[in-house]
């Protein structure tokens, strides 16, 4: 055993006498210039052997606690419990800093390390979050049911001001973009069509691919997921700041339904506006493949329209509306439960909002190829 | 050599739109002491420590630091003395996307260049050290009380040893126990680490438990700074009522 070890460096000084180790401390330890000493101290200390700590401060010429903290790893011991102390050439500042820093220390903390099961227990929860995202989902929306049930029997007390104003907000203010996009995907359809199907000598038939393309599915979708994006994330951002800020427990309180005021308004505001926004989509998606089948094929508006209600007929248009209000609800209802869900951080408004418009596109794709094998299976 | 106060403002004049907040104010904290700031709601204290802090540009007047005023540094020193600076805000502050641990880390991480395990350690002492347990260290600030918040809030305020520590109404909104305590830790962590005490507060307790220097902010002025007992005997009919009145410890 090493009775009489000495270490030295510009910044202290070990040495051991009758198991007492003595630290010479020289010059600044402050936060600023300990980098260097820290490790090296540590190191030193753990070939010492003593079981109590004597410190000499009369060199010192500047402590901090992040000084201190170094020298009190000194206090580790191998006994597995603090040494005692002394301090010598010391004023009280120091001292009573040093007291402080020993009192707060605890050298036993057991740090998180990962382990390697830690992927299969992360892949477990996020299953089992799915689930319970899942049924909670199909909860909200029993409720959403009952709440509308209600409602039905007496309409007048379904808060109509503000589900105007948000028909405004879901429905007239996304007309432009919703106009714009369908046209752009309904041209890009046509010219698709005229490609493939002037090879054939059959370029009028593009007429039906636009038409069944746009009617039956494209103009549902994309209005969906545009709503999806522009509107739903606004509920939960909007529910789920009034959340952070206790306006929902300050309306239960009140003695007013977060569901019946803030929720039904929204869901019922989405079931008028999402079929309106759909059909100006399909008008807007079938004038542009008109434009295009003029402007490429000399298909005349006049012979486009007669081709199209000649083949496509109405059922077509149907089956895409008939959609659009069951999107609504899945969309509303989604982006209300993620907003009430929100906790007090900031942190968890913004994964709920991101979850919401995620879950709530891949609702809406999923419920929509549900509805293709409904409709496939009923012939239409 | 002159001794200067660790900080002090001279002549601030500040004010928004066509209203003043302040007028020609002095201000200064002396060296190793806690002054506390009192004034009635909307006087401007606030205002007053953001202005020192250099969050709020003042229209007139000039701040310093040690001496050096505020408006010549350069970058490098801004950055000194930012880090000898620490700030409790009112509701903590606490960076709501990390956890306590790593709320501390930042300032600790950002400007030193010390190992994460050194580091982590360092952080620990100081949760420790104002009154927080190990439990808290991966909890989220929305998962704890006002009370522990502040507590959070002062650890991440002490990371980096700052001479100047800024108290925006540390007490306000905890219990008589807890508020008593909070003053206790000031005190404490004040005498042990050589701290300068700027406090904004409107807790008559802890003036009288912690404040070695009074200022009173009245009529967009510092009317006078001086120890409690000659500031409670000042004559102006707002100090009168205020140290007082029904709820004054004074009587």
């Amino acid at each position: 055993m090493l009775s009489n070890f000495n270490t030295i460096s510009d910044k202290y000084k070990l040495s051991i006498k009758d198991k007492v180790l003595l630290v010479d401390v020289f010059g600044s330890w402050t936060i600023k210039d300990i980098d260097n000493v820290a490790s090296k101290f540590q190191v030193d200390l753990e070939s010492m052997d003593y079981s109590s700590v004597e410190y000499n401060f009369s060199k010192l010429n500047n402590l901090d606690t992040a000084g201190a903290f170094i020298l009190c790893q000194a206090l580790k011991g191998n006994i597995g419990d603090k040494c005692e102390w002394e301090i010598y050439g010391s004023d009280k500042a120091y001292y009573t800093l040093m007291e402080l820093v020993i009192g707060s220390t605890s050298f036993f903390i057991n740090d998180k390390k990962r382990r390697w099961y830690d992927i299969l227990s992360n892949i477990g929860k996020a299953t089992e979050r799915f689930f319970n995202e899942f049924v909670e989902t199909l909860a909200f929306l029993g409720q959403f049911f009952m709440v509308f049930s209600n409602f039905i029997l007496r309409p007048h007390k379904v808060r109509w001001k503000s589900v105007v104003s948000l028909i405004e907000e879901i429905g007239l203010n996304a007309v432009p973009i919703v106009i714009t996009l369908c046209f752009f995907v309904g041209a890009v359809i046509a010219y698709m069509g005229v490609n493939l199907l002037a090879a054939f000598g059959a370029s009028i038939f593009m007429v039906d691919l636009v038409g069944i393309s746009v009617l039956r599915e494209l103009a549902p979708i994309i209005v969906a997921v545009l709503v999806a994006g522009r509107s739903n994330s606004a509920f939960t951002a909007q529910i789920g700041a009034m959340k952070m800020r206790q306006e929902i427990d300050a309306l239960k309180v009140i003695g007013l339904d977060a569901y019946e005021t803030l929720v039904f308004p929204r869901a019922l505001a989405c079931i008028i506006a999402l079929p309106i926004l759909t059909f100006l989509g399909m008008i807007s998606g079938i004038f542009s493949g008109m434009l295009i089948a003029w402007m490429t094929m000399d298909i005349s508006p006049i012979l486009f329209l007669a081709r199209l209600s000649e083949s496509v007929g109405i059922e077509s248009f149907w089956v895409g509306l008939v959609k659009t209000p069951f999107f609504a609800i899945v969309i509303a209802i989604i982006g209300c439960r993620q907003g009430l869900a929100v906790s007090g951080s900031v942190e968890s408004l913004g994964s709920r909002t991101t979850q919401s418009v995620v879950q709530s596109i891949f609702a809406v794709i999923t419920l929509n190829a549900i509805f293709a094998i409904l409709f496939y299976q009923m012939g239409v | 050599m002159k001794k200067y106060h660790p900080i002090e403002a001279k002549g601030i004049t500040t004010k928004f739109g066509r209203k003043f907040v302040h007028k020609d104010l002095n201000f200064h904290a002396e060296e190793g002491k806690i002054t506390g700031i009192v004034g009635g709601s909307g006087s401007g204290k606030s205002v007053l420590m953001n202005t020192m802090l250099g969050l709020i540009e003042p229209q007139e007047g000039e701040v310093f630091f040690n001496g050096l005023n505020r408006k010549r540094f350069k970058k490098n020193d801004i950055l000194d003395i930012n880090n000898s600076i620490g700030v409790l805000f009112q509701g903590g502050a606490l960076f709501s996307s990390l956890t306590i641990l790593d709320n501390i880390l930042v300032p600790l991480r950002e400007y030193t260049n010390l190992n994460e395990q050194l580091l982590r350690g360092i952080a620990i002492m100081k949760i420790h050290m104002v009154g927080l347990s190990s439990e808290v260290l991966d909890l989220y600030p929305s998962e704890l009380s006002g009370g522990m918040k502040k507590r959070a809030g002062l650890a991440r305020a002490l990371a980096l040893d700052p001479k100047l520590l800024f108290l925006d109404e540390p007490t306000a909104g905890l219990d008589p126990i807890g508020a008593n305590a909070f003053d206790e830790l000031i005190l404490r962590l004040k005498s042990s680490m050589d701290l300068t005490v700027i406090m904004v507060t409107h807790d008559l307790d802890s003036l009288l438990h912690t404040c070695d220097k009074v200022a009173v902010l009245i009529n967009k002025q510092i009317a006078i700074i001086d120890s409690l007992h000659k500031v409670a005997k000042y004559d102006n009919p707002w100090v009168k009522e205020y140290f007082n009145g029904p709820r004054s410890r004074f009587n």
